[in-house]
């Protein structure tokens, strides 16, 4: 089937040859439109999951389980297994996932092929670092059965590889254990950035999971104010409300204009940050909120308008991060720009196991831009230039603009990494930076 | 604990109904044509909470083999509690109307297969006095149209064996559901444009499993096909023949 390709930024929009994949014993179909890519629930913000003028072989299809102990935590399933079915089996046996992001609608695939990394990186590290194995299929039939002891090469290109490599068709991974759904949270309003910094550096050995919003319209003395949000799974359900909260709104239409620009963001920033009358906040909340607060909106990605938005994360190493993130904040607020959801954080000294893994010591900023402003492109140019001046990355899964010369900057492995790459596959994430 | 035997197990909406059964930890028997499909399916519908999961490859046309398998379905299960008859194909109709085999090949999946495999279930059920049976016929059973009439036709047959079915099980404590679900989105339909009126098999299926829970008779899934069909059936055969539908 032909579509129009969007990933979850809307932006580029690309023309594919869809083939959804329904059994992972099968050979993979021969695309009858030039390279494919593998992808998974299309939650990667840019190009890195399309394919333009190519074919797409839809993995969600792959969505059975295959072996799960409840008594050691090892979960198999075929690679188009969502984090949501994951949590829905495993968290009433008590169990939880190892690392997971933002939104709990990413397939196992993706989130290997993407590496993705959460706000317990200080502690847990990477998704890879908890994937035991799995099978990686190629176009010319042949299966690579890969963990951290056979096929180790395989298995650390394939782990952030961009899907580049083959298609994934099952995985193991090491859950982690909980004694219930549960989050024991707290809240810290902060003043500016220094105060981010000796809040996470003190939080990072009690807290497993840290992370921060800032509000990026505040300038002067209160730049990169904001509140930061330290907790750990709950050791007691019995204090908890009894049930989940059942919160599910939508963005039904895409709005004609975007409704973010800079005068609905310093509004929105301000109550944000004011929301919270105390300093500290405590609170026992259900994981789903916490982890996941806009899987509870669906489609709002749509708020942007139908431009869409491009959303730039970058890292920064430890002894460059306090004054490189109040150069980016400050650069970013003298545009008006920046998003209702800057988020910074610390990440842990672990090294990640892919060869083009994102994730690597020092400070993370997030944040989203609306296409229908034409100041966001040369605005993410100059991010860009600080970013790589002082041997930061950006992240390719949410990437739809960096150039060529900024990627293989911040990815020095990406040669040795294309030795890997799968012939018959390739993507439009791909073909933007390298050719 | 429910024993349900699902034939055609491997279409997207008999899958999404056995993951339901499966995590009310059901036990199953999966028949089916692909046996490394179903053995992917019964691991997953084992890791979901079913309690036990056979399964049996065999093509639907072999309608000598129906009885064994019958036997070996209600024995494995000791009885069977939900019977799902859900396989089925899209026929191409510009080929059924160019080549009489191909018509009659079609029609048997989709029709004869199935009044076998009910003639020889009803059997069973009507002596154990309880039970459910639920096939999946579909809306185009109601009405024939240009573009899949031997499709319609076969399903039309399925749908008025059902009813008398019906009537004839009352009196024996076995509902029979007919399931008429309209676009869903599976890989039987992967090469049609999709719509607002197409359906996820998982939101069928939570239909199909709903509706037998209350023991109805018969279903329109999603449920606004019910309108949409009762305005189809009423217009008059003169102006119908006219229409493209």
């Amino acid at each position: 089937m032909r579509r129009v390709g969007r990933s979850w930024g809307r932006y580029p929009v690309t023309t594919e040859q869809v083939v959804t994949l329904l059994d992972r014993h099968a050979p993979l179909p021969q695309p009858d439109h030039g390279f494919a890519l593998p992808i998974g629930n299309a939650r990667s913000y840019g190009d890195s999951c399309l394919n333009d003028g190519g074919t797409l072989y839809a993995i969600r299809g792959l969505d059975r389980f295959i072996a799960f102990d409840p008594t050691t935590g090892i979960l198999t399933c075929e690679a188009g297994v969502l984090f949501s079915d994951i949590l829905d089996l495993v968290v009433p046996q008590g169990w939880f996932l190892p690392v997971t992001p933002g939104t709990r609608f990413i397939t196992v695939g993706g989130a290997i092929a993407n590496d993705v990394h959460g706000k317990n990186h200080h502690r847990a590290g990477t998704f890879g670092h908890h994937v035991l194995a799995f099978e990686l299929l190629r176009t010319d039939g042949s299966r690579i059965r890969c963990s951290p002891d056979e096929q180790s090469d395989w298995f650390s290109a394939t782990i952030g590889g961009l899907g580049l490599t083959g298609v994934i068709t099952w995985a193991t991974i090491a859950l982690r254990r909980i004694a219930s759904p549960w989050m024991s949270a707290e809240s810290h309003r902060f003043a500016n950035l220094d105060t981010f910094f000796e809040l996470s550096q003190a939080s990072n050995q009690d807290y497993e999971y840290t992370v921060s919003w800032i509000d990026c319209a505040a300038q002067g003395n209160a730049l990169g104010r904001g509140l930061f949000s330290r907790a750990n799974h709950a050791p007691n359900p019995s204090d908890a409300p009894a049930s989940p909260p059942r919160q599910r709104i939508g963005v039904p239409v895409t709005p004609p204009l975007s409704l973010i620009n800079p005068y609905s963001l310093r509004i929105f920033n301000w109550l944000y940050y004011h929301r919270q009358r105390k300093s500290v906040r405590h609170d026992t909340v259900h994981y789903q909120p916490f982890f996941y607060p806009l899987d509870g909106i669906s489609d709002w990605n749509r708020i942007y308008g139908p431009k869409g938005f491009v959303q730039y994360q970058c890292v920064v190493p430890p002894t460059a991060a306090e004054t490189t993130m109040r150069e980016l904040v400050r650069t970013i607020g003298n545009e008006g720009g920046g998003s209702f959801l800057a988020v910074l954080k610390q990440f842990g000294a672990k090294p990640s196991c892919g060869l083009l893994s994102f994730p690597r010591e020092g400070t993370t900023l997030a944040l989203d831009f609306p296409l229908g402003d034409q100041r966001t492109l040369p605005l993410l140019d100059r991010l860009d230039a600080i970013v790589a001046d002082v041997g930061g990355a950006v992240y390719p899964a949410k990437d739809a603009r960096m150039s060529g010369p900024s990627f293989r900057k911040y990815y020095p492995s990406w040669e040795a990494f294309s030795r890997f790459i799968d012939p018959g596959l390739s993507s439009s994430f791909w073909r933007r930076v390298t050719e | 604990m429910q024993r349900v035997l699902i034939i055609g197990a491997t279409s997207a909406i008999a899958e999404a109904v056995a993951r339901i059964y499966a995590k009310r930890g059901a036990r199953l028997f999966l028949w089916g044509r692909s046996s490394s499909k179903l053995q992917a399916m019964a691991d997953d519908l084992g890791v979901r909470g079913a309690v036990a999961v056979g399964h049996a490859s065999l093509d639907v046309n072999e309608i000598q083999e129906h009885a064994s398998m019958l036997d070996r379905a209600w024995n494995e299960l000791g009885g069977i509690d939900v019977l799902l008859i859900a396989h089925g194909t899209l026929p191409d109709q510009h080929q059924c109307e160019i080549a009489v085999d191909i018509a009659l090949r079609e029609f048997a999946t989709n029709a004869t297969s199935t009044i076998a495999l009910l003639t020889l279930a009803a059997q069973r059920m009507e002596q154990a006095g309880k039970g459910s049976i639920a096939v999946i016929s579909s809306v185009a059973g109601d009405r024939g149209r240009a573009n899949n009439y031997l499709y319609g036709s076969a399903k039309a047959a399925v749908t008025t064996f059902l009813s008398g079915l019906r009537q004839r099980l009352s009196h024996h404590g076995v509902n029979v559901l007919t399931i008429k679900p309209g676009f869903v989105d599976t890989p039987m339909t992967r090469d049609f444009k999709k719509g607002a009126l197409w359906a996820k098999p998982s939101a069928v299926a939570s239909g199909i499993v709903n509706a037998l829970d209350k023991r109805l008779s018969s279903v329109y899934l999603p449920w606004f096909w019910q309108g949409i069909m009762i305005i189809i059936r009423s217009i008059p055969e003169s102006i119908f023949k006219r229409l493209r539908l």
